[in-house]
C-alpha cells in the first residue's frame, strides 16, 4: 500500500468499520452486503474489459450479456430480497447502467400494480423470465415535464373491439425510453385514450414492438436508438413511432380505469396511489445522490492524499494536495454533504417503508405532503451533488479528466437525474406549491403539521407587521440544534418573502399563473432553503444514534461543517434576515477553517467507510492501494489508439507529407 | 438580418422555412443583428472575411462534420489528422497564409477539431527558446508538417510545480551529448498533445545536470519516431494516455525516455547554452518571450474559450423558444420555455456573461500592446501586473464558461443530454480549460499575490499599478442607491463592485498580516489564508470584467440601439453577480438589506426585458449551423425532425448487434409459445 494512505489510515481517530455499519443499518446487513458483492467480485463470468476502451455498440453487447448473466445467478444464488438484489446489481454495473433497467424496474412495477388478476397472470411470468423485456414509454420529443401535452392517441374501435394506436406528429414520437431501441419486445405506451369520440385522459397500454423470433420491428412500429448521448453509451434509449397499430382491448391496463366492450369508460377511484411510487423512486434518486457524491470524494480524497505538488514551505518534501487549505475547502464540505444525503436517503425510505402500511390500510392522509417534499429534495440533493462530482474531478486536476479517474462516468451517469423523473426545476417548484399553501392556511389561522410546522411560528403575522425574521435569536454556531433552529428560520423567511411578493404580484395583476411565473424565482430560493433546513435537521437527528465516541465526535465536526458550510455559502440569506449579524458570519467562516483542519487528519478514514470496493469504484486514482500511477500507465497502454505501434492514419496522411523529406 | 448569406450554404433537412416561433423572435428585434455583428468581429470587414471563409470550409465535404457524433476516438484522431493536412493543402490553394486574418476564422468554423495544436506549440517554443541557427533549421521543416512536434512539460507526477520535473538531461562531456532519462515513472511525460500518435519529434522539458550540478530546467529537441515507418525511436517508449472526457480527436500522450542521447546542439539556446566545456551561460533575458507566452496562452479564451459558451447559449436560448411545455395560463397553448422566469434565470445572466467576456479581448490587448512596447525598451514593470490580470482573468474566464456550458445543458431537459444537442461535447471541451494552461485555484492566487503586494504599497505610498489602483481611493461606506432605478446606474454598482473586492482582500490581508504577526510562518500564514485569498481574487476579477463591461457600453454611444441593449446587458450581468453573492455585498452593510431588496426587483425585471431580444442577441454571434453542429440549436428551429433524422444515423441503427442474437434470442425463444 502506498505509504501516504497507510499512514492516513494509521491515524485515523475512530474505526471506520463502526461507521461503514450505521451507513449499512447494522453490522449484520454490512456482512450481508459484503458477503453478496464477493459473489460477483469473485465471478469470473462478470469479469469483462475496461468499457471506456469499447465502442457503443461494444458496451451495450456487454451490459445485455451481464443482465442476463445477473438473472440467472441470482435464481441459482436464491437471491430475492429487493436491497439484496441492488447490492448485486451495482457491484457488476459500477459507474454503469443496463438496458435492462426499465424493464426490472418501471416496466415491471407498472404491471404489477395497474393490471388486473388476469393481466397479471398473463404478463407477469414471461416477464420475470425475460421471455419479454419491456419499457416504458412514456416521455416524447415534444414533452415531458407536462404530462398532459403528452400527444399519443390510442383510439378504441368497438367494431373490433381493438386500440388504435398513433403518434400523430413529429413531436409526439416516443423518445428517451431505456431499452428501447433495441432490447424490448413490448412496452408499456401512455397515450390520450380516446373512446366514443371523447379523450378520458392518459392511460396505459401494453404494445408488442417487436416480432417474437425474428426481433424485426412489427408492421406499424418505427422503433430505433435515439444516439449517442453525454453517457449511458451502454443504453439503448430508443425512439417509437406507431402508425395504425393495433391492440386488442385486454391491452389496456385496466386495474383502476377500464373501457367496457362497447367502449363505455369507467373512471379510476383515486390516483393518489401512483404517489407512493414517485415517493419511492425520489429516495432512490436521493441515495444515488449520496453514493454518487461519496464514490466521487473516495476518488478525489484518496487521491489528494497520494499526489504531492510544489511547495508550503520552501526546502521541504512536497506535500500532501490535501494539505492545501483549498483543497480541503474543495473536498471536506462535499464529503459532509455525502454524508447528509445518505441520511436523508435513508430517512425517505423509512418514511416511505412507513407511509406503504399506511396505505395498505387505506391511509392517505400523509401522502401529499411526502409527495410534495420528495420533490424538493430530489432536486436539492441531485444538483448538489451533481455540481459536488465535478468539483470532485477538478480538484483532481488534469488526471481527473482521463477517464481512467472513474470520475467522467459517475458524473455522466449521474446527471441525467436533475432531468429524469422530474426536472429539478420544476420539482423546486412543486415544493413551494406546497409550502405556499401551507403558508396561507397557516395565515388563515390553521395549523400545519410534518416537516412545515415551523410555518405555525408565523400564526399572527398578519396583524403583527414585524417580520418573522426581526425576532430576536441567538445563534450558537458551534451547537447543531441551534443552527437547526438557523436555517429554520432562514426557511421561514423566504417562504414569507415568497409569498407576500406572490400576493403583490397577484395584487398588480388578475392572472394566478402569472403571478406564479413571475414569483418563480423567489419560489425556488424558498423551496431550497426548506430542504437545507431538512437535510441539516435530519443529519442532526442522526447525530443522536450514535453510540461510539469516536465516531459521534468525528460526526459531530461534519455535521458542524455541513451546516456552516451551507451558511457561509448564503451569507446573504442569514444577513438579510437578521438571523446572523456581520460579526457572526465572519465567525462562521473562521469556523469552517478550523473544521477543515480538523476533519483533515480523519479524511481518508471517512472515505474509507463508504467501503466501496475498487471494482465497484472503477478508477484508477481512487484506489484501495494508492498505487497510482503505475496503473496509470497500465490502463493507458490498453488504449485503443495503441493497439498498434503505429496507427493507420501515419500511413494515410502524414507518410505522404514526409515522404518529401 | 443575419439570414441573407445564408442560403449558400445551409445544409440539412433541405428546407428553406424557419419555425414561426423562432422568426417572431426575430421580427420583433430592437437593434440590428447585422450591426451588432460587425462590431463583435471588430468591424464588418472582419465580418465579411469571416464569412468567406466559411463559405470556403463549409462547402467543402473534406471538412464536413456530420457523422462526427457518432465516431469512435480512432476516427475522431484520424479525421482530425486528415482534415489538419487538408486543411494545410487547401490554405495554401486560397493563399491563406499561417499568420494571415483567415486561419483563425478556418478553426471556428471547423469547431476546433484538429489535430496539431500542440505542434504549433511546439514550434512556437523552438522560436522563442531556439537560437537562430536551431529556428533555421528546425522551423521550415516544422512548418511544411515534415515533422511533426510536441511540447513536453508536464509529466504524470507534476503538472502545476514546474520545478517538480523530473526528467533529467545529463551532459556529457567526452561525447558532447545531453543524455535523457524517465528517471521513474512519475517522471513520465503525460498528456502532451500531438504526442500518443503523431509527433515526430519533442520539445522536451527537463531538468540539466552538469558535472552532477542540477541547472534547473530546460528545454531539448529530440526525435521520437522514426521519420521512415514512425516506429518508435531506440529508447523511446510512446503511446496514448486513452479515452478521456473529451479531445477525442487528440491523441494525448505518454513519453518514457531510456538513455536517449543527443547533441548538445539540441538544447534551445537562446538564453542559456552549455559550452563543449560544460561551462553553463546564461545571458539576455527572456521576459519578452514570458510576455508573450503569457498572452499566446490567454488568447485561446478568445478562440476557443468564449466562443464556446457563445454557441452553448446559441443552442439554449434558440431551442427555448422553439421548446413549448406547459401552460402559463389556461386555455392558452403551451408556452414557451424562455417564457418561464426560472429558464430566463438560467439563461440570460449567462448571455450577458458571454457579451462581457467577449468585450474583454480589446482590454487585454490594450494591455498587452502597452507593456510589449514597454518591455522592448528594457522597462519589464508592467510585466507582473500583465501576469496578474491574465492569470485571474483565465481563471474567472474557464470557471464562468465551464459552469456556464452545464446550465445550458440543463436548461435543455433531456435533449441537452443528447449527444446530438452539442452540448455534451462542448462542456466537457470547457471542463479542460479549468486545469489545461495553469489550474484555476493556483491561478487565483497568483492574482491574490499581486494584489497584496499592492495593498501594501497602498500602505506604504508606493505607487499602484493601473490594475489595482483602485484599492487607494476612498471608500464612502454605503451604498448611494434609493430606489431599485439606482441600481441601473453603472456609477452604484461599479462602486459596490469595487467595495467589495477592496474589503475581500483588506480582510484576507489583515488576516495575513495577523497571523505573521502572531509568529506563524509565512508560508503556513499564507496556506491559512487561501480560501480568502481566492475569494478576493475572484471579487477583484468580477469587479474588472465589470468595469470593462461599462466602459465598453460607453463606447458605443453612435450606436443608439446597440447601445441601449448593451446596457441592458451590463446591467444585468453587474446584478445577476450581486444578487448571486448577495452576503458579500450585506456583510459590512455596503449595500442594505432594503438596498439589496431593490437589487433583486431590478434584476429581475431585466429578465423580462432581455428575453425580448434574446434571440437576436443570439444571432449576432452568427454561427453557422455547421460549426455549432447542433440538433437543437440550428437557425431554423426544426429541433424535432432534425433530432429524429440524425437519430436514423446512428450507427447503432445501421449495423447489426450480436447482443440480440447472442443474448436476447435465446431468451424470447422460450415466449413464442406462449405470447
Amino acid at each position: 500500500m502506498n505509504k501516504d494512505l497507510r499512514r492516513e489510515r494509521d491515524s485515523a481517530s475512530f474505526n471506520p468499520e463502526l461507521l461503514t455499519h450505521i451507513l449499512d443499518g447494522g453490522a449484520e446487513r454490512t456482512r450481508r452486503r459484503r458477503e453478496i458483492e464477493a459473489l460477483v467480485l469473485n465471478d469470473p463470468d462478470f469479469q469483462h474489459e475496461d468499457l471506456n476502451f469499447l465502442s457503443r455498440s461494444q458496451r451495450y453487447a456487454e451490459a445485455i450479456r451481464k443482465s442476463a448473466l445477473m438473472v440467472v445467478k441470482l435464481r441459482e444464488y436464491g437471491i430475492a430480497d429487493p436491497d439484496e438484489i441492488y447490492w448485486f446489481k451495482r457491484t457488476f454495473q459500477g459507474s454503469f447502467v443496463e438496458p435492462l433497467s426499465l424493464h426490472f424496474s418501471m416496466f415491471t412495477n407498472t404491471l404489477q400494480n395497474q393490471c388486473t388478476v388476469a393481466q397479471q397472470d398473463k404478463w407477469l411470468p414471461p416477464t420475470y423470465g425475460l421471455q419479454i423485456i419491456g419499457t416504458y414509454a412514456q416521455t416524447e420529443m415534444g414533452h415531458g415535464t407536462h404530462l398532459r401535452g403528452l400527444e399519443t392517441t390510442a383510439t378504441y374501435d368497438p367494431a373490433t373491439q381493438e386500440f388504435i394506436l398513433n403518434s400523430p406528429t413529429v413531436t409526439s414520437i416516443k423518445w428517451w425510453p431505456g431499452g428501447l431501441g433495441k432490447t424490448s419486445n413490448h412496452a408499456i405506451v401512455l397515450a390520450q385514450l380516446y373512446t366514443q369520440g371523447q379523450c378520458k385522459g392518459l392511460h396505459a397500454f401494453i404494445v408488442p414492438i417487436r416480432r417474437l423470433g425474428t426481433h424485426e420491428p412489427l408492421p406499424g412500429i418505427t422503433v430505433g436508438d435515439i444516439g449517442p448521448k453525454f453517457g449511458y453509451d451502454e443504453m439503448d434509449n430508443g425512439y417509437l413511432k406507431m402508425d395504425n397499430f393495433r391492440i386488442p382491448r385486454e391491452n389496456m391496463l385496466m386495474k383502476y380505469a377500464k373501457v367496457e366492450p362497447d367502449g363505455t369508460y369507467v373512471k379510476p377511484v383515486s390516483d393518489k396511489l401512483t404517489y407512493g411510487t414517485m415517493v419511492f423512486i425520489r429516495s432512490l434518486i436521493v441515495g444515488e445522490s449520496a453514493r454518487s457524491l461519496s464514490r466521487a470524494c473516495t476518488i478525489a480524497i484518496r487521491y489528494s492524499s497520494v499526489r504531492h505538488q510544489s511547495e508550503l514551505k520552501p526546502g521541504e518534501p512536497e506535500p500532501q494536495i490535501l494539505d492545501y487549505q483549498t483543497q480541503q475547502y474543495k473536498l471536506l464540505p462535499l464529503l459532509a454533504t455525502a454524508y447528509a444525503f445518505h441520511f436523508v436517503g435513508a430517512y425517505m425510505k423509512k418514511t416511505y417503508h412507513r407511509i406503504t402500511g399506511d396505505i395498505n390500510q387505506g391511509n392517505l392522509s400523509e401522502l401529499p405532503e411526502l409527495h410534495a417534499l420528495t420533490a424538493g429534495l430530489k432536486a436539492f440533493t441531485s444538483w448538489t451533488a451533481n455540481a459536488g462530482i465535478e468539483e470532485c474531478r477538478m480538484a483532481c486536476g488534469g488526471h481527473g479528466y482521463s477517464r481512467c479517474s472513474g470520475l467522467p462516468d459517475i458524473y455522466v451517469t449521474f446527471t441525467p437525474s436533475c432531468t429524469y423523473e422530474g426536472e429539478n426545476t420544476v420539482m423546486m417548484l412543486q415544493t413551494a406549491r406546497f409550502l405556499i399553501k401551507s403558508y396561507t392556511q397557516v395565515s388563515s389561522g390553521q395549523l400545519v403539521s410534518g416537516m412545515v410546522s415551523y410555518l405555525n411560528d408565523l400564526s399572527g403575522q398578519h396583524i403583527q407587521p414585524q417580520q418573522v425574521a426581526a425576532r430576536p435569536t441567538t445563534v450558537h454556531i458551534n451547537d447543531p440544534a441551534s443552527l437547526v433552529e438557523a436555517y429554520k428560520l432562514r426557511a421561514s423567511r423566504l417562504v414569507e418573502a415568497a409569498a407576500k411578493n406572490l400576493q403583490a404580484e397577484l395584487n398588480r395583476r388578475k392572472s394566478q399563473e402569472d403571478a406564479w411565473n413571475r414569483t418563480s424565482v423567489d419560489l425556488v430560493r424558498a423551496s431550497g432553503a426548506h430542504c437545507h433546513y431538512v437535510v441539516v435537521k435530519l443529519f442532526t437527528t442522526q447525530l443522536s444514534e450514535i453510540n461510539d465516541a469516536a465516531v459521534h465526535a468525528v460526526m459531530n465536526n461534519l455535521c458542524l461543517l455541513y451546516a456552516l458550510y451551507g451558511i457561509s455559502k448564503h451569507t446573504g440569506d442569514f444577513l438579510q434576515a437578521g438571523i446572523l449579524t456581520d460579526a457572526q458570519v465572519t465567525q462562521v467562516s473562521q469556523r469552517v477553517k478550523e473544521l477543515l483542519a480538523a476533519i483533515r487528519p480523519n479524511a481518508v478514514a471517512l472515505v474509507d467507510a463508504f467501503d466501496f470496493h475498487d471494482n465497484h469504484l472503477g478508477s484508477v486514482l481512487g484506489r484501495y492501494d494508492g498505487n497510482i500511477y503505475e496503473n496509470m500507465f497500465e490502463w493507458a497502454k490498453k488504449s485503443p489508439l495503441n493497439k498498434t505501434e503505429v496507427h493507420e492514419s501515419f500511413h494515410k496522411h502524414l507518410k505522404p507529407m514526409q515522404a518529401k523529406l | 438580418m443575419a439570414q441573407w448569406n445564408r442560403s449558400g450554404y445551409f445544409r440539412s433537412s433541405g428546407s428553406r422555412d424557419v419555425n414561426p416561433d423562432l422568426e417572431a423572435e426575430r421580427q420583433t428585434a430592437s437593434f440590428s443583428v447585422e450591426r451588432l455583428t460587425a462590431i463583435l468581429d471588430g468591424g464588418a470587414d472582419n465580418t465579411r472575411t469571416r464569412r468567406a471563409v466559411e463559405a470556403v470550409i463549409h462547402s467543402d465535404p473534406g471538412f464536413s462534420r456530420e457523422n462526427q457524433y457518432f465516431q469512435s476516438q480512432n476516427e475522431r484522431y484520424e479525421a482530425a489528422v486528415r482534415k489538419s493536412v487538408y486543411l494545410k493543402e487547401r490554405m495554401h490553394q486560397m493563399g491563406w497564409t499561417e499568420d494571415g486574418p483567415e486561419i483563425k476564422y478556418c478553426f471556428r468554423a471547423l469547431g476546433g477539431d484538429l489535430a496539431f495544436n500542440v505542434h504549433r506549440v511546439f514550434m512556437n517554443s523552438i522560436l522563442a527558446l531556439g537560437t537562430d541557427e536551431q529556428i533555421a533549421k528546425w522551423i521550415p521543416l516544422a512548418d511544411k508538417y515534415h515533422i511533426i512536434g510536441t511540447y513536453a512539460q508536464t509529466e504524470l507526477g507534476h503538472g502545476t510545480f514546474l520545478r517538480g520535473l523530473e526528467t533529467t538531461a545529463i551532459f556529457d562531456i567526452s561525447t558532447q551529448e545531453f543524455t535523457l532519462n524517465t528517471p521513474k515513472i512519475s517522471a513520465m511525460k503525460w498528456w502532451p498533445g500531438d504526442l500518443g500518435r503523431s509527433a515526430t519529434h519533442a520539445v522536451v522539458f527537463a531538468q540539466l545536470y552538469i558535472k552532477g550540478k542540477c541547472y534547473g530546467l530546460h528545454a531539448f529537441i529530440l526525435q521520437i519516431r522514426s521519420l521512415r515507418d514512425h516506429s518508435p525511436a531506440p529508447g523511446v517508449i510512446v503511446g496514448d494516455i486513452g479515452p478521456k472526457m473529451n479531445f477525442e480527436h487528440i491523441d494525448n500522450g505518454y513519453l518514457m525516455l531510456q538513455n536517449i542521447n543527443i547533441p548538445r546542439e539540441n538544447m534551445l539556446s537562446r538564453f542559456s547554452q552549455v559550452l563543449p566545456d560544460g561551462t553553463y551561460v546564461k545571458r539576455g533575458s527572456d521576459k519578452i518571450n514570458y510576455l508573450t507566452m503569457i498572452v499566446t496562452r490567454v488568447q485561446i479564451l478568445w478562440t476557443e474559450v468564449i466562443p464556446m459558451l457563445l454557441k452553448a447559449c446559441t443552442i439554449a436560448i434558440r431551442y427555448s423558444v422553439v421548446r413549448r411545455q406547459s401552460k402559463l395560463n389556461p386555455g392558452d397553448p403551451e408556452a414557451k420555455i424562455l417564457d418561464y422566469q426560472t429558464q430566463q434565470q438560467k439563461l440570460l445572466p449567462l448571455l450577458a456573461t458571454a457579451y462581457a467576456f467577449h468585450f474583454m479581448n480589446a482590454y487585454v490587448n490594450e494591455f498587452y500592446n502597452k507593456g510589449y512596447t514597454e518591455i522592448k525598451q528594457e522597462n519589464f514593470d508592467s510585466l507582473p501586473e500583465l501576469h496578474a490580470l491574465t492569470s485571474g482573468l483565465k481563471a474567472i474566464i474557464t470557471d464562468y464558461c465551464t459552469a456556464g456550458a452545464e446550465v445550458c445543458l440543463r436548461a435543455c431537459g433531456g435533449h441537452g443530454y443528447s449527444a446530438l444537442s452539442g452540448l455534451p461535447s462542448l462542456y466537457t471541451k470547457l471542463a479542460a480549460s479549468c486545469t489545461y494552461e495553469g489550474e484555476n485555484t493556483v491561478l487565483f492566487l497568483q492574482t491574490a499575490r499581486f494584489l497584496v503586494k499592492c495593498l501594501a504599497a497602498v500602505h506604504s505610498g508606493q505607487p499602484i499599478p493601473p490594475l489595482a489602483a483602485y484599492l487607494s481611493s476612498v471608500d464612502s461606506g454605503k451604498c448611494q442607491a434609493w430606489t431599485k432605478m439606482d441600481f441601473l446606474k453603472p456609477d452604484i454598482y461599479a462602486e459596490a463592485y469595487r467595495h467589495r473586492a477592496t474589503r475581500l482582500l483588506g480582510n484576507a490581508a489583515t488576516k495575513l498580516q495577523g497571523l505573521v504577526q502572531s509568529g506563524a510562518e509565512q508560508h503556513e500564514a499564507w496556506n491559512q489564508c487561501t480560501v480568502q485569498l481566492v475569494q478576493a481574487a475572484k471579487a477583484h476579477c468580477h469587479y474588472i470584467v465589470v468595469k470593462n463591461f461599462i466602459a465598453t457600453v460607453e463606447k458605443l454611444r453612435n450606436e443608439a440601439e446597440i447601445q441601449k441593449i448593451a446596457k441592458h446587458l451590463c446591467d444585468l450581468f453587474a446584478l445577476h453577480g450581486i444578487f448571486s453573492n448577495t452576503g458579500d455585498f450585506l456583510h459590512a452593510g455596503y449595500i442594505s438589506r432594503d438596498q439589496m431588496d431593490m437589487v433583486t426587483a431590478s434584476y429581475l425585471n431585466l429578465l423580462a426585458v432581455i428575453r425580448n431580444d434574446a434571440v437576436p442577441l443570439v444571432d449576432a454571434f452568427d454561427f453557422t449551423d455547421e460549426s455549432l453542429n447542433s440538433a437543437l440549436g440550428s437557425y431554423d428551429g426544426h429541433v424535432y425532425q432534425r433530432l429524429y433524422e440524425w437519430a436514423q444515423k446512428s450507427p447503432t441503427n445501421q449495423q447489426v448487434s450480436q447482443a440480440y442474437a447472442s443474448y436476447l434470442k435465446p431468451l424470447f425463444q422460450s415466449a413464442l409459445s406462449k405470447l
